[in-house]
């Protein structure tokens, strides 16, 4: 019954956004209606036709994407790292990555241009890509050492005394004892990078600029364009879903098996 | 035990590597900011911990400050119980598995300022649902210019949009406390309150800390979904930290405040997620 209840609360804004979509400038300013009168796929036409918009879908994807691959290549390690052994400064090495979620980005990204531009990659998605690994990382880290530190130590000393090398035991034995934590880490690097805005946008001019900064664009003279805004909304909440579609299984059993 | 192995640096170098880049040079340079003034042309003058010394007495930051601790501390009063309730009435099989989980994830997933253009539309009391809403409902709804309509939009919206990731998180540490507890609970004849009390709730502190971590770092940085939806006002009602940060820096260009600013909001965080850390690793080994 709470779920339900809670479910339909989530789904009244996100039914709105849709209905919106559908609608015409005319209609979604000219007054108050519950359905769209007469329903027309204009506004998602003007997104799938104007290159503008569509390559902003693209440049997301593929800095997300990035930014998914390089938070989990280099969390592995030192996840395992952490799991595994106790070495000199280990809390507090813990602890320092994760402060770098804790720092409010608004006075921050001034320097990170400048850093950016220093180093020649503005307007490329890696910069995004990376500028994100600054949260990702950290909190990858933290689920896959959960996830670890639930396989017993015997399965390496096993594989080991069976003469295996280490990186063979690594991407034979261990990386499928823990894919379903894999899973769960790629679904929250993508979320976070998706959803992030502040960083991506002041990263990029033209080339690599986010789906969400192309949106501010809808703003113009002649007043908001709703209808388009409301159908390029529906349409970013699409690829994350699909996501959770593909990982739903792990999300339940791999938060129980994790840390978090 | 784990054993103790100075190697296993190496492993996380990279990671290191990665986070520093992004990490500390910009916080050295706002460090740098913080301590010195400009007049544009990239002359600066050291003027030590003045600027520290105006934010610290300055009305505009304190204000900015308590209303932020007021919004996280409503925030947590409502996201953390609703969360655990939900997670507690969850099918635990079935179809009803994914579905939820699905469904409750889409909020998570909607990037920040459409999240905010959401909510602006949607309450709207000319052309939105909520707003038309409660205004045929006879109640004078306005968040554009009612202080207390635009906190409760903007409370309304963060539960909307956040209130799922202590559901997910609750649910999966639900879902890793053994069938034997409930067992032992039943033959006990344990009511349904001991049961949580004894059982689940224990065994959610971990999960739960996390979340009131996690949501007290992000709804403490809230920028992009208040300043879509009421651009910090009426007046300055809903100017959170981070939107008179951003006025500082970029519409004022007071560079120098605006990091002193900065330091002094990201040690507020790290205190308090100190705090945080340490009680929730008090038990590890």
């Amino acid at each position: 019954m709470i779920p339900t209840l809670y479910i339909l609360f989530l789904m009244v804004p996100i039914y709105w956004l849709a209905s919106m979509s559908l609608k015409t400038n005319g209609e979604i300013t000219g007054g108050f209606s519950l359905w769209p009168r007469s329903p027309t796929l204009a506004n998602y036409k003007v997104i799938f036709t104007d290159p503008s918009w569509y390559h902003g879908y693209i440049n997301s994807i593929i800095y997300v994407v990035m930014n998914t691959a390089i938070s989990l290549a280099v969390a592995l390690p030192a996840a395992y790292a952490f799991s595994r052994y106790r070495f000199l400064g280990d809390k507090h090495l813990f602890f320092w990555l994760f402060t770098n979620r804790m720092a409010p980005p608004a006075v921050f990204v001034l320097p990170f241009f400048q850093l950016y531009s220093a180093f020649g990659l503005i307007d490329t998605h890696i910069a995004v890509a990376i500028a994100h690994c600054l949260f990702n990382v950290p909190l990858a880290v933290w689920i896959l050492e959960g996830f670890m530190s639930g396989v017993p130590r015997e399965i390496d000393e096993t594989a080991y005394i069976d003469g295996y090398s280490f990186p063979r035991f690594f991407f034979r034995i261990f990386t499928p004892l823990i894919a379903s934590g894999i899973g769960v880490t790629a679904f929250f690097c993508f979320m976070f990078s998706w959803v992030e805005l502040l960083l991506a946008r002041t990263l990029t001019t033209v080339n690599a600029k986010p789906i969400a900064a192309v949106m501010t664009r809808t703003v113009s003279a002649s007043g908001m364009d709703w209808g388009v805004l409301a159908a390029a909304g529906i349409l970013t909440i699409v690829p994350g879903a699909l996501v959770i579609w593909f990982v739903r299984n792990y999300i339940a059993k791999g938060f129980a098996l994790g840390r978090v | 035990m784990k054993p103790w192995n100075n190697k296993a640096w190496l492993f996380t170098i990279p990671t290191l590597v990665l986070v520093a880049f992004s990490a500390v040079i910009p916080l050295m340079t706002v460090v740098n900011y913080a301590f010195q003034d400009t007049f544009g042309n990239n002359v600066f003058t050291w003027v030590g911990l003045d600027w520290f010394r105006k934010i610290l007495h300055s009305e505009r930051f304190l204000a900015a400050l308590i209303r932020n601790l007021a919004f996280s501390a409503i925030i947590l009063a409502i996201e953390i119980p609703l969360g655990v309730l939900i997670a507690l009435r969850m099918p635990k099989k079935g179809i009803g598995v994914p579905i939820c989980l699905v469904l409750m994830s889409l909020p998570l997933l909607v990037p920040f300022n459409v999240v905010g253009t959401i909510w602006q539309v949607f309450g709207r009391n000319d052309i939105g649902l909520l707003g038309a809403s409660l205004k045929g409902l006879g109640i004078d709804y306005n968040y554009v210019s009612d202080p207390i309509d635009a906190w409760g939009t903007v409370i309304a919206m963060d539960v909307w949009h956040w209130t799922s990731l202590v559901v997910l998180l609750c649910y999966a540490g639900l879902a890793s406390i053994p069938d034997a507890y409930y067992q032992a609970a039943q033959i006990d004849g344990a009511s349904a309150w001991a049961k949580f009390r004894y059982i689940q709730l224990p065994k959610l502190s971990r999960v739960l800390t996390i979340a009131v971590l996690l949501r007290f770092m992000d709804s403490f940085m809230i920028y992009t979904e208040p300043f879509v939806v009421t651009g910090g006002g009426p007046g300055n009602a809903t100017t959170f930290l981070s939107i008179d940060l951003v006025k500082m820096a970029i519409g004022e260009f007071n560079i120098g405040p605006a990091a002193a600013m900065s330091l002094v909001y990201f040690l507020i965080i790290l205190l308090v997620s100190w705090v945080f850390y340490t009680v929730m690793t008090r038990h590890d080994d």
